[in-house]
């Protein structure tokens, strides 16, 4: 089977404003895709189009091997979402809603809904209005989880819930990719995403930016190096991939493009390495310099 | 008075909000009163014509239960007359839409958190909204009683006719502010005010039609007659508003003061832990349930009634030729009086039933813009199949609605007249001959959900210009054409009119065209939330 999620070049306008602009994203089948990009970047926007709840204005997208608007009722019986802000039926309680989705969906696994239940201390029989967000949250993520769907799709799923409840939101997704489901999590929790995504995807301003395994964007980006050396070195400032540069007589401090670590290591070298730190970059620098680029 | 610091600040916003909302209520009320006035004006020019009229709906029980009495042989009495309860029930609906949006909706959505966490008192928000409603019937009386005056009618009744509005508004707006403080859900609490709305007119029209003016004393709705503008103008029967408004005002502050932001005074119940809601169809039917249940019972119990005074209209009126002409007119008939007078009713049912269908069709786009229908589409259910479900409850609500109206006349009027057999079916029928014409009223509102989903409620618009093109089309001689567009027009008046089935099938198949096209525009659309 080919990918899960392929979209290519995607516009969506809305009047004036260029929501979506050539965005691409291609999900494999089994893995857990992180999608990022800082508010308003269009992530919600590529998943309501990838629902088939919009007209896209170009580019092309394919969902499990189908077009995400003409064929979006089967579609969408192979998959399971859970959106950004959840909305309930204030007459209806949460248990009722759970079932209500799950039967609209085709099935839901009860022995696995009562599991969840439990998992995440939700109490079904409470009327919609009188949830929390969190709680409100635990409603569709219970219905989503319980659901056999071949895809889950997350928009922000953790937005609400306590450390404890998205602890448990991470095993659960763990399990889900060990019976070989296919989950697509926009999020803003990075150690969420660093522990449950193969892949991820970034965009800002409707354009996707990079997108590669967590290690494979590392590369993509800086390592800072603080070196003493036997010798101030000759040339540093003019090396290509260098910034930051603070050098006191021998003891130097920069960052070097990954790809450029070699260049800067022979011109150290030559001076004289005495003491030498390299620090890969964190994922929250990684992020800040993909989101700051936005603004 | 700590507890309302931050009310002004609030009353300015809120105001805006309602910018479009209130208007409407305004014009449509001061509208219909100083039109009426003037087409009275027009029909009873000379003092025998005005005698002849009034002397015969005296006797007219009918009358008197739907408009209650006539105090003064004038064309300010009878605009009294036609508009004085009428006129104020409808300002306290506006009064109880004003305050629940700004009360107990803003609870449930959760706004009013965002805005009792900043520096305001804790009664602010309440105040502000009965200030606002408050402020919207005395606007509604000013326009009135300045409408009034240039009409030509004296002044001094004018004001009266005009401070008996202002009266129910704020009385309303007390019953309304005390029903948001007891559940915490804004569509019963809204439920709960009109419902004391409907006993109140009830309770009036029954002291009026039988003559038990103690009756008509113990409701708010009475007290509007009871002024008795352009005969005695009763001032003092204002202090009674005033008193009633501000008792019940009181206890909304205690409620609210005693209970928890978001809370009712009624506990929340737990609802099931299993659903049973087995799919688009159980899930509207939970959903339009309450409304359909409500406005049939409503109904029922109209219907009960007008069948009870039914056969007394036409021993009653006897050889007086204008009401016989009145009710002609208001009929479009001129068939035995009593099936004049129960077709009058059936029109006003099927203006009712219009405005459920409207409604409940509406509910289309509040489960769009709440939310609450993405998750939906999310699943299996493709676009259509989830509105024909809705759309179906609104039909059968419709009908409802207008079946229960029938049903009920019929029943009562067959019971008091020994014609069980023959009373039912012909009165049901004669009903649910009203039924095509609001259906093409929800068809319209599934068009402009299809195409200008933004402009959904333009709806309630529609509706009332319908209702005013066939309400006032025969009294200000409006063209043929332009009556003919509304389809209360095309409505058969039943029982004693023509049934035309050409105009019943031209107006389903309008209906049905309507919603389709509406559908087929949903289907091409984007989801909006």
């Amino acid at each position: 089977m080919s990918d899960v999620i392929e979209v290519t070049g995607l516009v969506k306008n809305f009047g004036r404003v260029r929501a979506l602009d050539g965005l691409d994203l291609t999900v494999r089948v089994g893995e857990v895709h992180g999608f990022l990009g800082p508010n308003g970047a269009g992530k919600s926007t590529t998943i309501r189009a990838l629902l088939g709840l919009l007209h896209t204005d170009g580019g092309t997208a394919r969902l499990l091997g189908g077009d995400p608007w003409r064929d979006s009722t089967a579609l969408h019986r192979r998959l399971a979402y859970v959106p950004g802000d959840v909305t309930l039926w204030p007459n209806l309680s949460g248990g009722e809603v759970i079932d209500l989705l799950g039967r609209l969906r085709g099935g839901l696994d009860t022995k696995r809904r009562a599991d969840l239940l439990d998992r995440f201390e939700l109490d079904p029989r409470k009327k919609g209005r009188a949830y929390s967000k969190g709680n409100r949250q635990k409603v569709a993520l219970v219905a989503a989880l319980a659901s056999d769907a071949e895809l889950l799709i997350f928009d922000e799923p953790t937005s609400g819930l306590d450390p404890l409840m998205e602890e448990v939101f991470q095993s659960c997704v763990q399990e889900e990719r060990h019976r070989g489901r296919t989950v697509l999590l926009s999020s803003h929790i990075l150690s969420e995403v660093e522990a449950l995504c193969d892949r991820v995807t970034i965009i800002r301003k409707g354009r996707t930016v990079e997108t590669g395994t967590l290690s494979d964007l590392r590369h993509l980006t800086r390592t800072a190096i603080t070196a003493e050396l036997a010798a101030p070195p000759a040339g540093l400032a003019d090396l290509p991939g260098v910034h930051n540069l603070e050098a006191e007589g021998a003891r130097v401090r920069c960052e070097v493009d990954t790809e450029r670590l070699d260049g800067l290591l022979t011109v150290l070298v030559q001076a004289g390495v005495r003491s030498l730190t390299s620090r890969p970059p964190t994922l929250e620098e990684l992020f800040l310099r993909h989101y700051e680029e936005a603004r | 008075m700590t507890a309302l610091t931050g009310t002004g600040a609030l009353v300015r916003p809120w105001f805006r909000r309602d910018r479009i909302m209130v208007p409407i209520w305004v014009y449509a009320i001061v509208a219909a009163v100083v039109g009426t006035s003037v087409s009275f004006k027009g029909l009873y020019g000379t003092p025998e014509a005005l005698r002849e009229f009034t002397t015969g709906i005296r006797d007219n029980s009918g009358a008197l239960a739907m408009y209650g009495e006539i105090y003064s042989q004038s064309i300010g009495g009878l605009t009294a007359w036609r508009f004085g309860a009428i006129g104020s029930a409808l300002i306290a609906m506006m009064s109880v839409f004003v305050v629940i949006r700004h009360t107990r909706a803003e609870e449930e959505t959760g706004r009013l958190e965002l805005i009792g966490a900043t520096a305001i008192g804790r009664q602010a928000p309440l105040a502000a909204a009965m200030i606002i409603s408050a402020v919207a019937s005395v606007v509604i009386a000013v326009f009135t009683a300045a409408g009034l005056v240039a009409a030509g009618m004296p002044a001094a009744g004018s004001l009266a006719l005009a401070l008996g509005q202002v009266g129910a508004g704020l009385v309303f707006t007390a019953v309304a502010a005390c029903a948001a403080q007891l559940t915490d859900s804004a569509r019963t609490a809204r439920g709960i005010a009109m419902s004391v709305l409907g006993l109140a007119y009830l309770v009036r029209g029954a002291g009026d039609a039988g003559g038990a003016s103690w009756l008509t004393w113990l409701s708010p709705v009475g007290w509007v007659t009871q002024i008795r503008p352009y005969a005695q103008n009763r001032w003092w029967v204002f202090a009674l508003f005033l008193g009633l408004a501000a008792a019940l005002a009181v206890v909304a502050f205690r409620l609210s003061e005693r209970r928890d932001l978001g809370a009712g005074l009624f506990a929340a119940r737990l609802g099931p832990a299993v659903g049973t809601l087995g799919g688009p169809v159980g899930l509207a039917w939970r959903q339009h349930r309450g409304a359909l249940i409500g406005w049939t019972a409503g109904v029922v119990v109209y219907g009960a009634i007008i069948g009870g005074v039914a056969g007394g209209v036409g021993e009653l009126v006897g050889d007086s030729s204008g009401t016989r002409d009145l009710l002609a007119k208001l009929s479009g008939s001129d068939a035995d009086l009593t099936e004049a007078f129960l077709a009058t009713v059936f029109g006003v049912g099927g203006i009712i039933a219009s405005g459920f269908a409207v409604q409940a069709a509406l509910r289309l786009r509040g489960e769009e813009t709440g939310q609450r229908l993405e998750p939906i589409l999310a699943t299996g259910t493709g676009r259509i199949l989830w509105a024909l479900s809705q759309l179906l409850f609104a039909v059968l609500g419709t009908a409802a609605v207008l079946g229960g109206l029938g049903l009920a006349s019929g029943l009562v009027y067959g019971l008091t007249e020994g014609d069980l057999t023959g009373q039912v079916p012909a009165l049901l029928g004669a009903a649910l001959g009203q039924l095509p014409a609001a259906l093409v009223l929800g068809g319209v509102t599934v068009a402009l959900f299809g195409f200008a989903p933004r402009a959904s409620a333009a709806a309630w618009g529609v509706l009332a210009v319908c209702l005013f093109v066939s309400e006032f089309g025969e009294l200000l001689k409006l063209p043929q054409p332009v009556r003919d567009v509304s389809p209360f027009t095309h409505s058969p008046k039943l029982p004693g009119g023509d049934v035309s089935a050409t105009a019943l099938i031209t107006l389903t198949l309008a209906a049905l065209a309507l919603a389709a096209a509406g559908l087929a525009g949903f289907r091409r659309r984007d989801i909006s939330g």
